[in-house]
């Protein structure tokens, strides 16, 4: 069965968020769990957070900032294309528990991420305040539908746009100051969640952090996106993506991101060249 | 048996007829396969090598008991078609298991000329008889029994996925795969590399299956995407579990995450089905350095080794804590890998890896070794030579040390018995395991074997499961 697109929308430049018809993928689909997609017949496969999934209509919600080639072929697509592959639910689901009140951060395509996870959170009972942050206003994702399901959203903008001026680390730290945190989780680039582990870990406040390690199968037989946790190798696919962010090894899952960075590149001036350049 | 025309004396008179390969040199910038096959005439002096009136050891000797001298006889009598059906009626697929067997420790072990000089080359008559009916272009698909009215799934793809969906479809049985990956063939398609197994070959024998009736399904992990228990749910009435040993294990040394550190499985999964060796014309990159250090020396070790030297290195070299005697790997798969210009450093094993600023491997630092008293696997184990410590150039370092067994069934199916390595425990008579109408097959229940092996207790597993879909009435799916 193809797997169609059945909605796109631009969130942003370079940004968008896709409905694709997946319902094998979903059928199981909890929280904090991930979907591993091939756009093309010669693509890589790449992992994907979601920001919603629909178990009845077998449909899933991604939103994608193109980064790279993939990302970039990904968003060129339209409503009927259809990907190549789409496989899921992999990893393990989140946490979830009545901790009291959740602070969840999001940072670009983590923004779209938190929202199943505040949804459920919510539904348990607790207090769910979420932080997103962007560059400018125009930049800042899902600001509304993130109201549906938390109790509260902060926003940070780098230029003061929109809500408070500077990083969600900033917001994090107020809040810390004015009540009683008991769960954080970050979703997002690494040295966002880095500096949120760095914050809470004082505190010694429960907090969780998404690793999106490179990776290839997505079912724990290649250990491409083995990650340092406590001393201990883990494989984010199948231990993860959800890791103790005060345990993470962060230092060395920024150079294993990074391990095929002139790969990229080049796959990403050829794509670019695609129309006329040699 | 008759005599035919030429007698035992004269048989036994024919030398081994060797198989021809491509030339070292050219074939390490390809990825072709290395053995070219038998010619007609060559297969048929092989042919006649084998005794008539003989007892056919072979035949025990074969984990899937092949009528060896049947097929060979039809060779002979230039039925090649028909060598190719007789062995269909035992295996369904001939053309891999003549290439990836390790034909010298079964049929050809006990091969009656084989006491006296060269056994019969029955590997290369088998491939030969298969690839026959391949070029031929008409495959014989296997006559399919009439409907039984039951549904069964297979999870996995692989040797043992394959030879059971084959075996329950023939019977009748609907039979429904499923594969975790993108697309099906497990460690055929992302282990072994193609230099050994075409992609074709396996591709031909997937589409025998799908003739047969049996459907595939691709991005489906069982555990995950649905449990076994949703597979009864959905009004399967039992399960097959082929999944294989996928899990890499790496050295727990320090150093070992840096990048240009690979498990043998996913540099092998890159290339053999992510065509990383076509970057950018595929987008899957692999990191290539310029000198490639192997740790370990079984197959898989080989097959990585092999694929390193078809991506232009300076060197390749294998390192291995025991002997060259110890090594587990075939003997012809060292010898190829040798004639590709693979080194070996035996008695040597890593103790941590080294980095640059940038996290990638740059060195490894090795101790030399010396074997001391036989261990529990009977192999003299090996101890490290105090203060021998040196440093090892290296750039790209693939760790070959073994697999264990996937967890996620294991850990998603009530009731499934496992030991402590989490391999599922079966009756090996049967394939049962613990749970009514599960059965398994394959290195998920030896931890790591061969690819007929695998394919030997998928056919019993299938047997005994005829056996029970046939005792009881039909499922309904219950959602």
């Amino acid at each position: 069965m193809p797997y169609t697109i059945l909605e796109k929308k631009e969130l942003a430049p370079n940004t968008v968020m896709m409905q694709i018809l997946a319902p094998l993928a979903v059928k199981k689909m909890r929280p904090g769990q991930f979907i591993i997609v091939r756009v093309t017949a010669n693509g890589e496969r790449i992992p994907l957070s979601l920001s919603g999934w629909d178990t009845e209509k077998g449909t899933l919600r991604i939103i994608v900032q193109a980064v790279g080639r993939t990302s970039t072929e990904l968003i060129n697509l339209n409503v009927g294309d259809s990907i190549t592959d789409v496989v899921g639910p992999l990893g393990q689901a989140s946490h979830m528990d009545k901790y009291g009140t959740c602070v969840l951060i999001g940072g670009g395509y983590g923004t779209g991420a938190i929202i199943p996870i505040a949804r459920d959170l919510k539904a348990l009972g607790n207090k769910v305040i979420a932080i997103i942050g962007a560059r400018t206003k125009d930049l800042v994702l899902m600001e509304d539908e993130l109201r549906t399901v938390c109790d509260r959203v902060e926003v940070s903008t780098n230029d003061g746009s929109s809500g408070v001026k500077g990083l969600v680390i900033d917001v994090l730290s107020e809040i810390l100051k004015k009540e009683p945190v008991h769960m954080v989780t970050a979703i997002g680039p690494v040295p966002m969640m880095k500096a949120v582990s760095e914050m809470t870990r004082p505190l010694n406040i429960l907090t969780y952090v998404s690793l999106n390690a490179i990776m290839v199968d997505g079912t724990g037989m290649c250990g491409s996106c083995r990650v340092e946790i406590g001393g201990e190798t883990k494989f984010a696919c199948v231990d993860g993506p959800d890791f103790d962010g005060h345990k993470v090894n962060f230092d060395e899952l920024v150079y294993r991101q990074k391990m095929y960075v002139p790969y990229e590149k080049k796959a990403s001036e050829l794509y670019a060249c695609k129309g006329g350049c040699k | 048996m008759s005599s035919g025309t030429i007698s035992n004396k004269e048989r036994m008179q024919i030398p081994l007829q060797d198989m021809p390969e491509q030339d070292p040199g050219a074939r390490v910038n390809n990825f072709s396969e290395v053995p070219l096959g038998f010619e007609e005439a060559v297969a048929l002096s092989e042919s006649m090598r084998c005794l008539d009136n003989c007892k056919a050891p072979c035949i025990k000797g074969c984990p899937v008991g092949i009528d060896i001298p049947a097929f060979i006889k039809k060779i002979e009598e230039r039925d090649f078609i028909g060598a190719a059906k007789t062995l269909k009626k035992y295996n369904l697929l001939p053309a891999i298991c003549g290439r990836v067997c390790p034909q010298q420790e079964q049929c050809e072990l006990v091969c009656v000329i084989g006491k006296r000089g060269p056994s019969v080359g029955i590997g290369r008559l088998e491939r030969f008889a298969a690839d026959y009916e391949r070029m031929s272009g008409s495959v014989d698909v296997p006559e399919v029994a009439p409907s039984t009215g039951r549904r069964v799934a297979v999870v996995g793809s692989g040797p043992a996925g394959l030879t059971g969906a084959s075996e329950l479809a023939r019977l009748g049985h609907k039979v429904t795969i499923f594969e975790a990956l993108h697309r099906p063939g497990g460690v055929l398609v992302y282990g072994i590399p193609r230099f050994r197994l075409p992609i074709d070959v396996i591709d031909t024998e997937i589409d025998m299956l799908k003739k047969m009736g049996v459907e595939i399904i691709c991005n489906a992990v069982i555990g995950k995407t649905l449990t076994v228990d949703d597979l009864f749910a959905e009004g399967y009435d039992a399960v097959l579990i082929g999944t294989g040993a996928g899990l890499p294990y790496f050295m727990g040394i320090p150093g070992e995450n840096m990048c240009g550190v690979y498990s043998a499985n996913e540099f092998l999964t890159r290339v053999n089905l992510m065509r990383a060796d076509l970057f950018p014309d595929s987008l899957t990159p692999v990191f290539f350095g310029k000198k490639i250090a192997v740790i370990g020396a079984g197959d898989t070790a080989m097959d990585a080794a092999r694929t390193s030297a078809r991506l232009h290195p300076e060197s390749v070299t294998v390192f291995y804590r025991r002997s060259r005697e110890e090594a587990p790997c075939l003997p012809r798969e060292r010898e190829h890998a040798e004639q590709e210009g693979v080194d070996f450093k035996f008695l040597t094993n890593p103790v941590r890896f080294i980095g640059d600023d940038n996290y990638f491997v740059k060195s490894m630092e090795c101790m030399k070794m010396e074997l001391g008293e036989p261990d529990a696997s009977g192999r003299r184990s090996p101890r490290p030579i105090p203060g021998s410590n040196y440093i090892e150039e290296v750039d790209t370092v693939i760790m070959a040390l073994g697999f264990g067994v996937n967890p996620i069934i294991k850990d998603t199916t009530p009731g499934l018995e496992t030991n402590k390595k989490g391999i599922i425990v079966v009756d090996s008579a049967t394939g049962k395991t613990s749970r009514d109408g599960v059965y398994a097959a394959g290195d998920i229940i030896t931890g790591g074997a061969t690819v007929i092996k695998a394919m030997g207790q998928a056919k019993v597993a299938s047997k005994a499961m005829h056996e029970y879909l046939m005792s009881k009435e039909p499922a309904v799916a219950t959602k």
